[in-house]
């Protein structure tokens, strides 16, 4: 750590005024936790009183005054994922890595903490892991997680948009998941749909996490395009529930869990997509 | 100017007045713990809490923090003013009961008991010492830290902030003698000031954790 490297974090964002947090968050990811004599810096480089960064820094359950660990592991305990045994996840991990909750494992590997509502609730029990959300966790998924974190994943540095978690889809019709685990596109199995355009019909892999633009489609499609989705198992049309906001085409509806839908516009190029949490046709 | 109706009696008050001054103007007593003239209003302990409006839409507001407008009609002593009022005097004794500022509160207001679990903190969050070193002594010395439960006041790293010049007005202030003297521990102090000052009870042989500087000491007085 040195001051002329916090001073430079600081000088980037002083010219606005109310950046503390932002400023806080860029000290933060560079160390991992936001050091003493950093704050001291932020502070009188911002000409601001020591007591009020020191309140900010301890307001806000992100930020850390003590050194973690190379990951950060957080287990949801909103009450949506209360209910669905958070609690159970979160003792789970704590007796893996034997240590308690906000603390670092003696390797400084881990940091493992348990937050209050990661704001995923209809996936829970959340757990995240360095920004990479897993959904409905169990426990015998947990000595798994622990070991992609050790592995090391592809650190979110918080810029805006980037929060992906990965999604699980199944057929609407014949409930078969979707999945496909061999072509993985994002790090993640990615969602295999069969798509026709213009009485040719084609593979097409998406990516599962949510908000990721990653796809392979394996039929020449003009863009703009709207195309058929289709199950590649029980060969039936993906339903239409609404209309891609962006371009108006129809959204191809893929089942996530009762009353859950991952909606994805079906014309060519189109980023349009969504999360239908309440879709009533979804059974 | 501004025309208001506090307990049916007509008041006319500048623009930028707070309901409480404007009470106190006409001579309606209204408790308050948080509040302290030469300090911005804070609203924390809600000891203040009057009745605005007219029924059935009438709403409980803290009076210190509450501007008053045109037209506003406000109850100082209603039924369910002196019925909150009694049960925030409750919760302060619930959560600091040796303080001798909310005891002598309590039996103003006839509180004999409460009914919820007893605690013993040091501090009730009212910031008054906050405000004092802030506005007054120009310090910034201490402040909140962390939030909910774990929310507390004192210096950066709890350690003795270079800008405290040991004054000693955040103790002057405290209704909970949270800034209490920690002479035996003088790196942990939050000023030390009474390591100057020589308080009787650090003449004592033992300086007990609960020991303060309220004048009198609460814990000194029992302790005869």
């Amino acid at each position: 750590m040195s001051s002329e490297e916090i001073e430079k974090i600081v000088s980037d964002y002083v010219e606005r005024q109310g950046s503390i947090i932002a400023v806080l968050e860029a000290v933060q990811n560079r160390y991992r936790y936001l050091p003493e004599e950093a704050l001291r810096i932020v502070a009188r480089q911002t000409g601001r009183r020591l007591v009020d960064i020191y309140g900010v820094a301890t307001f806000y359950k992100a930020f850390s005054l003590k050194p973690r660990g190379k990951h950060l592991i957080s287990v949801c305990l909103g009450t949506a994922c209360h209910v669905r045994g958070g609690q159970a996840i979160a003792e789970e991990f704590m007796s893996q890595l034997q240590i308690k909750a906000g603390e670092t494992t003696p390797d400084g590997e881990i940091t493992f903490e348990t937050v209050n509502c990661l704001g995923a609730c209809a996936l829970g029990p959340t757990v995240v892991v360095d920004g990479h959300y897993y959904p409905h966790v169990t426990r015998s998924q947990v000595g798994g997680i622990i070991a992609d974190a050790l592995a090391g994943m592809e650190r979110d540095d918080g810029a805006a948009g980037a929060r992906l978690f990965p999604i699980h889809v199944s057929c609407p019709n014949c409930k078969r998941s979707l999945m496909d685990y061999d072509r993985r596109l994002d790090g993640h199995p990615s969602i295999a749909c069969v798509i026709a355009y213009d009485g040719r019909k084609g593979r097409l892999g998406l990516s599962s996490l949510y908000g990721s633009r990653a796809s392979e489609v394996e039929l020449e499609v003009p863009m703009n395009e709207p195309c058929r989705f289709y199950c590649p198992h029980c060969h039936e049309e993906m339903p239409h529930y609404s209309n891609c906001v962006e371009c108006g085409s129809p959204m191809a509806a893929l089942y996530i869990r009762r009353g859950c839908a991952y909606e994805v516009c079906t014309s060519r190029g189109c980023p349009g997509h969504l999360l239908n949490l309440d879709q009533p046709n979804m059974k | 100017m501004i025309n208001l109706t506090i307990n049916g009696v007509p008041v006319s008050v500048e623009k930028g007045t707070t309901v409480l001054e404007a009470a106190r103007y006409l001579g309606f007593p209204i408790p308050t713990l948080c509040h302290k003239e030469g300090l911005t209003p804070y609203g924390a302990c809600r000891l203040c809490v009057v009745e605005i409006g007219r029924e059935p839409n009438s709403r409980l507001v803290s009076s210190c923090t509450y501007p008053v407008e045109e037209g506003l009609v406000v109850r100082t002593a209603s039924e369910r003013v002196v019925k909150a009022r009694r049960m925030v005097i409750e919760l302060l004794l619930a959560s600091c009961p040796q303080s001798k500022t909310i005891q002598d509160i309590a039996s103003r207001h006839n509180v004999r008991q409460q009914r919820f679990r007893q605690e013993h903190e040091d501090c009730i969050l009212c910031g008054l010492c906050v405000r004092m070193c802030e506005e007054q002594m120009m310090a910034g010395a201490i402040g909140f830290r962390g939030r909910g439960r774990g929310r507390s006041l004192g210096t950066p790293f709890d350690v003795q902030s270079e800008v405290c010049r040991l004054c000693g007005g955040c103790m002057e202030v405290c209704p909970a003698c949270q800034a209490r003297c920690t002479f035996n521990e003088p790196e942990k102090a939050i000023c030390g000031a009474c390591a100057n000052l020589s308080p009787p009870c650090v003449e004592k042989e033992q300086f007990h954790d609960m020991m303060c500087y309220l004048t009198p000491c609460v814990a000194c007085e029992i302790k005869k």
